[in-house]
C-alpha cells in the first residue's frame, strides 16, 4: 500500500522534474520569464491523448506531443519575441487562458469539461507499462534523458549564447547574433520538453480535462524553479522532489486530503516568501531574479 | 572615407530625433560626437547599427550601403558597438565574454589569438579571465565590453559614453586605451558628455544640437564661443 502510494509520487515527481527544467531553459538560462508553460503541458497532453485515442502508437503520439508543444512554442515567440520581463510575462499568461479557453469549449476535439477518459497507458514494442512500477521506470529513464538533452544544450556554445541573450539582449545582437531567432529556439526546444511531460500525465493517469491545465498548476513549477535555484539544473532537481514530496507527511499525521491541497499552496507560498528574503538566489542559483 | 552618413533622418516611434545629418569618418580617425543631453549623440551611433528607426538618408560604410542591415549582420562588415552602460554579460565569465565577442568567427585559432590580443591590451582581464564579469569593477567592465568589441578586428568601433560612471582616474584609464586602439589603424567614433577629454583624443569632434551638426572642427573647437551657447544656453 505504501510503495504504490510511493511510486505514484515518484511518478509525479519525474513528471515535475521534465516540467520544472523546461521551464528552467527558458526562464533561467534565456531569461524568458513564461507563464505559459503550462499551456505547452496542456498541449501536449490533449496531443498525445487524441492521437492515442485514435489509435496512434505511444512512441509515436509521445513525439508527436512533443513536436505539437514546440510549434505552439514558436507560434507564441512570434508575437512576444520584443517583450520582455513581466510584459513578456503578463503576454505568457494571457497564452495559457486562451490554450486553456480552447481546451475547455472546443468541445468538438477534446470534448471540453467532460475531458478525456480511457488514454491508454503506454506501449512499446509490444510490451504495457500497465503497472505503476513499469511507468514509473518509463518516466525515470525520459526524465533521465531530458535531463542529459537540456544539460548538454547548456554546456553547448548555444547555451552560452542563450545566458548571453539573458544578460544582455543588446549586446549580443550587436555582437552578430539573431536574439529573434535565438529566443524563439529556446521557447521552442521548452515547450518541446513540456509537451512531452504532458504527454506522460495524459498516459499515467488515463484521462485529462482542462481543469488539470490552470495557473494553478502552473505555480508548483514557478515555484520548483526559483526555489532550486535561476540558471541551475541541479537545483531544479532537487527543488522538484523536496516541493513534491514535501506536503506529503501532513497526510500521515492526520489531515485530511481536504486539508493538504490547501495546505500544499501554502507551504508552497510560505516557502517561496522565504526564498526570496533570505536567499534570493534559490538553492544553487547562478542569477538573481530580477 | 571610412564612413559617411548622408541626410540622416531617424528617430523612434514617429518621433524624429535626428533631422538631417551628415557625418564623415576618415581611416584611422578618432571622431567625437558631443552636444548636450537629448541632442541625438546615442541615436546616431544606434541608427548606424539598425537599432532605431531610419525615416530617410544614407549610411556608407567603405563604399557599401549599410542603411537597411538588420542588427545583427553589421558586425560582418566590420564595425564594432560598445553600447552605453556596460552591456557586458555579468553571469559569465571574462573568458566567456570575450569569447562572445567571435561569434562570427570560424577560425578558432584566429579566436584564440585575438583574445590574447585583448589580453595584451588588458592584462588584468586575463588575470581574471574566469571571474564572474559582474564581479569587475565599472571601469574593468568597460574595458570588457570594448575589448569584446576588438575581438573580430572591426576597422569602424563605435564607443557610446565610454566614460559613463567612472571615477576620474579610472576614466583617464579608459580614454588612453581608446587612443591605443585607434593607432593600431581602428576609426572611432566616440560620443562624451564628458566633452573636453573626449575632444583631446580626438581627430576631429563634431557638435550635435537639436539633432543636427551645428559645429563640425578640431581641437580648437573648445574654444568656440558657439560651444557656450550649445552647453549652457546663453544668449
Amino acid at each position: 500500500m505504501f510503495s504504490a502510494y510511493f511510486i505514484h509520487l515518484l511518478i509525479l515527481v519525474g513528471i515535475y522534474v521534465i516540467l520544472a527544467i523546461s521551464l528552467q531553459l527558458a526562464v533561467g538560462f534565456t531569461g524568458l520569464l513564461n507563464l505559459g508553460h503550462i499551456a505547452f503541458y496542456c498541449v501536449g497532453a490533449y496531443t498525445s491523448a487524441l492521437l492515442a485515442l485514435a489509435g496512434f502508437p505511444f512512441w509515436f503520439a509521445f513525439l508527436s506531443a512533443g513536436i505539437m508543444a514546440m510549434l505552439f512554442g514558436f507560434l507564441l515567440s512570434i508575437p512576444t519575441n520584443k517583450l520582455k520581463g513581466d510584459y513578456l510575462a503578463l503576454a505568457t499568461l494571457g497564452f495559457s487562458f486562451v490554450i486553456y479557453a480552447v481546451a475547455l469549449n472546443w468541445t468538438g476535439l477534446t470534448r471540453g469539461p467532460l475531458g478525456l477518459p480511457g488514454i491508454p497507458r503506454p506501449s512499446l514494442a509490444g510490451f504495457v507499462f500497465s503497472n505503476n512500477f513499469s511507468f514509473l521506470i518509463l518516466t525515470f529513464v525520459i526524465g533521465l534523458i531530458s535531463y542529459l538533452i537540456i544539460k548538454r544544450i547548456i554546456a553547448s556554445p548555444f547555451g552560452k549564447v542563450l545566458e548571453a541573450v539573458r544578460d544582455d539582449e543588446l549586446a549580443t545582437k550587436v555582437l552578430g547574433k539573431n536574439t529573434f531567432k535565438i529566443k524563439t529556439y529556446a521557447l521552442g526546444i521548452s515547450a518541446f520538453f513540456a509537451g512531452i511531460a504532458g504527454s506522460l500525465y495524459a498516459h499515467y493517469i488515463t484521462f485529462i480535462d482542462p481543469s488539470s491545465f490552470t495557473l494553478l498548476q502552473l505555480i508548483p513549477v514557478l515555484t520548483i524553479v526559483i526555489i532550486g535555484g535561476l540558471a541551475s539544473l541541479k537545483g531544479t532537481v532537487i527543488a522538484s522532489i523536496i516541493l513534491v514530496l514535501l506536503p506529503e507527511p501532513l497526510r500521515f499525521i492526520g489531515f485530511p486530503s481536504s486539508i493538504v491541497g490547501p495546505a500544499r499552496q501554502i507551504i508552497y507560498a510560505l516557502l517561496l516568501l522565504l526564498i526570496l528574503i533570505y536567499k534570493p538566489k534559490g538553492f544553487s542559483g547562478k542569477v538573481k531574479l530580477e | 572615407m571610412i564612413l559617411r552618413i548622408n541626410n540622416l533622418k531617424a528617430g523612434y516611434n514617429g518621433m524624429e530625433i535626428l533631422h538631417k545629418v551628415d557625418l564623415e569618418v576618415r581611416p584611422a580617425e578618432i571622431v567625437a560626437l558631443i552636444g548636450p543631453n537629448g541632442a541625438g549623440k546615442s541615436t546616431l551611433l544606434k541608427s548606424v547599427f539598425n537599432l532605431c528607426k531610419i525615416y530617410s538618408g544614407k549610411i556608407i560604410f567603405k563604399d557599401k550601403d549599410i542603411t537597411k542591415l538588420p542588427t545583427h549582420q553589421l558586425i560582418y562588415q566590420g564595425v564594432s558597438y560598445v553600447p552605453q552602460g556596460r552591456q557586458v554579460f555579468s553571469n559569465l565569465s571574462v573568458k566567456e565574454n570575450l569569447e562572445m565577442g567571435a561569434f562570427i568567427m570560424r577560425d578558432k585559432e584566429v579566436v584564440k589569438r585575438n583574445i590574447q590580443d585583448v589580453y595584451n591590451k588588458f592584462p588584468f582581464l586575463k588575470e581574471r579571465e574566469n571571474e564572474l564579469a559582474i564581479n569587475l569593477s565599472g571601469g574593468e567592465q568597460q574595458m570588457l565590453a570594448i575589448g569584446r568589441a576588438l575581438i573580430q578586428d572591426p576597422e569602424l568601433l563605435l564607443l557610446d559614453e565610454p566614460s559613463l560612471g567612472l571615477a576620474p582616474k579610472i576614466m583617464k584609464q579608459v580614454f588612453e586605451k581608446i587612443m591605443e586602439i585607434n593607432k593600431q589603424g581602428i576609426s572611432i567614433i566616440i560620443v562624451e558628455q564628458n566633452a573636453k577629454q573626449a575632444v583631446n583624443i580626438a581627430h576631429r569632434t563634431y557638435i550635435l544640437e537639436d539633432g543636427k551638426i551645428a559645429l563640425e572642427g578640431g581641437k580648437e573647437i573648445l574654444q568656440d564661443d558657439r560651444i557656450k551657447n550649445i552647453y549652457f544656453g546663453g544668449r
